[in-house]
C-alpha cells in the first residue's frame, strides 16, 4: 500500500504547533502517505487540524516536527510545482471578473494567450459558470464563487489537488452533482486528489480511502480503504456497501466529534 | 447610472446651499464684507479674460499639480512599504495619526526655512497636507488585505514582484483613490495657504491681496473659483471611488 513508487505524497511524522504566547498543538504526529492517482478524503470534527495539515503539505506553511515528499522531493515553507490548492475560504479576486481570474494564474506563467482561452472557456463550462463569465465574484453566490475558485486551479493542471470544504456552501443536490463532477475530472486528468469534508456521504461516496481525524491536535485515527471501482458516481449511494462505510465512519468520529464540543461521551 | 446621478446630485446640492448661506451672509454683513452671487460670477467670468489672472491661476495649478504627484507617489510607496512590515507599519501609524491632526500651520516656519519663498515652499506646504492621508489610506488597506489572497499568490508560485503587482496594489486600489481624493482636497488647501503666507503669485496670493487692499470683488469672485473647482473635482473623484468599491 505504501510502497515508494506509488506513493504520490508522504507524510513522516509531521506536526504543527503554532507558535506564540499560548502555543496551539494543532496538528499530529501524522504519517500518512497518499498514493498517486488515488481520491483521498480526510473527515474530522472542527478545528482538529484539517486545514493545518492541508497547509503544510501543500507547504505553504512549515511543519514544526517531521517530513513531506511530494514526487520524492522534500516540500518545505514553499508550494511546489504541480500542487494545486483551493481554500475553505472565498479565495476569489473581487477585482477580476469569473474569465480573468479562471485565467489568472496562466496568464502569470505565460501560457499561449490562444491556450487560456481554450482551457479557461472549458473550466468555466465544467464548472457551470458559462452564463456568469463576465460577472464579479460580488455578483455571484457563495456557491459559486468558490467554484470559480476550484475552476481557478483546476486550469492550472494540478498533479496533486488539495480541495478544503470546497462544497461547504453548496446544497446537498449540487454537492452530489459537484462530487460526480470532481470524480469525472479526477478520472480524466488522473491527477491525486486529496479532499477536505465534513460531510461523512461525501467522504464515502467519493473517495479510494478516507482518514478519520482524531479531536485536536489531530491525528488519523482510522483509515478506511473503500474499494470503490475508478469509473463510480453518485449512484453508489444506494449500494449496500455505501451504508456500511458511512456507519463505520461514523462509529469512528462520534466520539471525537464530542470531544470537540465538550461533551461528554 | 443612479450612482453617477447622485454624484453630480451631490455636487448641485453643495453649491445650492452655499448660495443661500452667501446671500445670507451678504444681506447680514453688507457690501463691505463679500459681493452678491450674481454680480460675482459675472466678475469671475471676467477674470478669466485677464492675462495675469492666467499667470495666477498657472501658478497654482502647477504648484498643486505637482504637490498632488508628490504625495501620491510618495504617500502610496510610503503605505505599502510600512504595510509591508508590520512592525513599522505599528509604529509609524500612531505617529502619522498625531501627525495629521497638529495643525500644519505650526510647521510652516520651519518649511520656509528648508524651501525659502516661492513655488518649492508651496508644493512643499501641499505635500505636508496631502500625503499623510495618503499614507494612512493604503497602509491600513496593506494591513486589512485579506490574508487567503496573500495564500493564494503564493498557491500560485507568484513571485513577489508579480504578488505586488497583481495581488496586493489591486486589492488595496481602491482604498488608495479614496485616500487620493482626501489628499486631493488637503493638496489644494496646502498650496492656498502656502500661497498666501510665502508667495507674490498665484490663488492664494489673489485672496490675500484682494483682503489687504480691501477687493472684496477680486476676494469674493478668486473664492467662488476655488470653491466651484473643488467641489467638482470631489465629486468626480468621489464617483470614480464609489465605481471602484463598487466591484467588490
Ligand atoms: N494561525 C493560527 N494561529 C493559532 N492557532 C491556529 C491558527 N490557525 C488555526 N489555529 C488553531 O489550530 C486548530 C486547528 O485549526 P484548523 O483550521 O486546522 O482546523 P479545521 O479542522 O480545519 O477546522 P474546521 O473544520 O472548522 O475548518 C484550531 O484549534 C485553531 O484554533
Ligand atoms: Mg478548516
Amino acid at each position: 500500500m505504501t510502497d515508494a513508487t506509488a506513493a504520490h505524497a508522504v507524510l513522516h511524522g509531521v506536526t504543527r504547533v503554532y507558535p506564540g504566547a499560548n502555543p496551539v498543538h494543532a496538528l499530529g504526529p501524522i504519517d500518512l502517505s497518499i498514493t498517486r492517482g488515488s481520491f483521498f478524503s480526510v473527515v474530522g470534527p472542527s478545528g482538529c487540524g484539517k486545514s493545518t495539515l492541508l497547509d503544510v503539505l501543500a507547504g505553504l506553511s512549515p511543519p514544526s516536527a517531521g517530513r513531506i515528499t511530494f514526487e520524492g522531493q522534500p516540500v518545505n515553507g514553499t508550494v511546489p510545482d504541480g500542487v494545486g490548492v483551493v481554500f475553505q475560504e472565498d479565495s476569489s479576486f473581487p477585482w477580476l471578473t469569473v474569465r480573468d481570474n479562471v485565467a489568472f494564474g496562466l496568464r502569470r506563467i505565460g501560457t499561449d494567450p490562444a491556450e487560456i482561452a481554450r482551457r479557461v472557456d472549458h473550466a468555466i463550462g465544467f464548472m457551470g459558470l458559462t452564463d456568469f463569465a463576465a460577472a464579479y465574484p460580488a455578483q455571484l453566490s457563495g456557491g459559486m464563487r468558490q467554484r470559480v475558485c476550484i475552476a481557478r486551479t483546476l486550469v492550472l493542471r494540478p498533479r496533486l489537488i488539495l480541495l478544503d470544504e470546497p462544497f461547504g456552501a453548496l446544497d446537498q443536490q449540487t454537492r452530489l452533482l459537484m462530487g460526480d463532477e470532481l470524480l469525472r475530472l479526477w478520472r480524466e486528468t488522473d491527477a491525486t486528489v486529496l479532499l477536505i469534508t465534513h460531510a461523512l456521504d461525501e467522504a464515502a461516496m467519493l473517495s479510494d480511502r478516507v482518514g478519520v481525524m482524531s479531536a485536536r491536535p489531530g491525528r488519523f485515527i482510522d483509515l478506511l480503504d473503500t474499494g470503490w471501482p475508478r469509473d463510480r458516481d453518485s449512484r453508489i449511494v444506494s449500494d449496500p456497501g455505501f451504508g456500511a462505510i458511512t456507519a463505520r465512519l461514523w462509529s469512528s468520529l462520534r466520539t471525537e466529534s464530542m470531544k470537540a464540543i465538550g461533551a461528554r461521551a | 447610472m443612479i450612482r453617477r446621478r447622485e454624484g453630480l446630485l451631490d455636487g448641485a446640492l453643495i453649491v445650492l446651499v452655499i448660495l443661500i448661506v452667501w446671500q445670507g451672509l451678504y444681506a447680514y454683513a453688507g457690501a463691505v464684507a463679500l459681493t452678491p452671487p450674481w454680480q460675482t460670477v459675472r466678475y469671475a467670468i471676467g477674470l478669466f479674460g485677464t492675462p495675469s489672472f492666467w499667470g495666477h491661476l498657472r501658478g497654482t495649478l502647477a504648484a498643486f499639480g505637482w504637490s498632488l504627484l508628490i504625495s501620491a507617489v510618495l504617500g502610496i510607496a510610503l503605505g505599502l512599504w510600512l504595510g509591508a512590515f508590520r512592525f513599522a507599519g505599528d509604529v509609524a501609524e500612531p505617529m502619522l495619526t498625531s501627525l495629521y491632526t497638529i495643525p500644519k500651520v505650526t510647521l510652516y516656519p520651519v518649511i520656509l526655512l528648508l524651501f525659502g519663498l516661492g513655488p518649492s515652499a508651496k508644493i512643499a506646504f501641499g505635500v505636508i497636507h496631502g500625503m499623510i492621508p495618503v499614507v494612512l489610506f493604503t497602509l491600513g488597506a496593506v494591513k486589512t488585505i485579506r490574508p487567503v489572497l496573500l495564500r493564494t499568490a503564493r498557491a500560485m508560485r507568484l513571485s513577489p514582484m508579480q504578488t505586488a503587482r497583481h495581488v496586493l496594489v489591486p486589492a488595496v486600489l481602491p482604498e488608495i483613490a479614496s485616500g487620493l481624493r482626501v489628499g486631493f482636497s488637503l493638496c489644494l488647501l496646502g498650496v492656498l495657504i502656502g500661497e498666501m503666507f510665502a508667495s507674490q503669485r498665484g490663488i492664494g496670493f489673489l485672496i490675500i491681496n484682494g483682503i489687504n487692499s480691501h477687493n472684496v470683488r477680486l476676494t469674493t469672485a478668486v473664492t467662488l473659483i476655488v470653491i466651484l473647482f473643488a467641489v467638482g473635482a470631489n465629486s468626480a473623484l468621489l464617483m470614480l471611488d464609489r465605481r471602484l468599491h463598487h466591484s467588490r
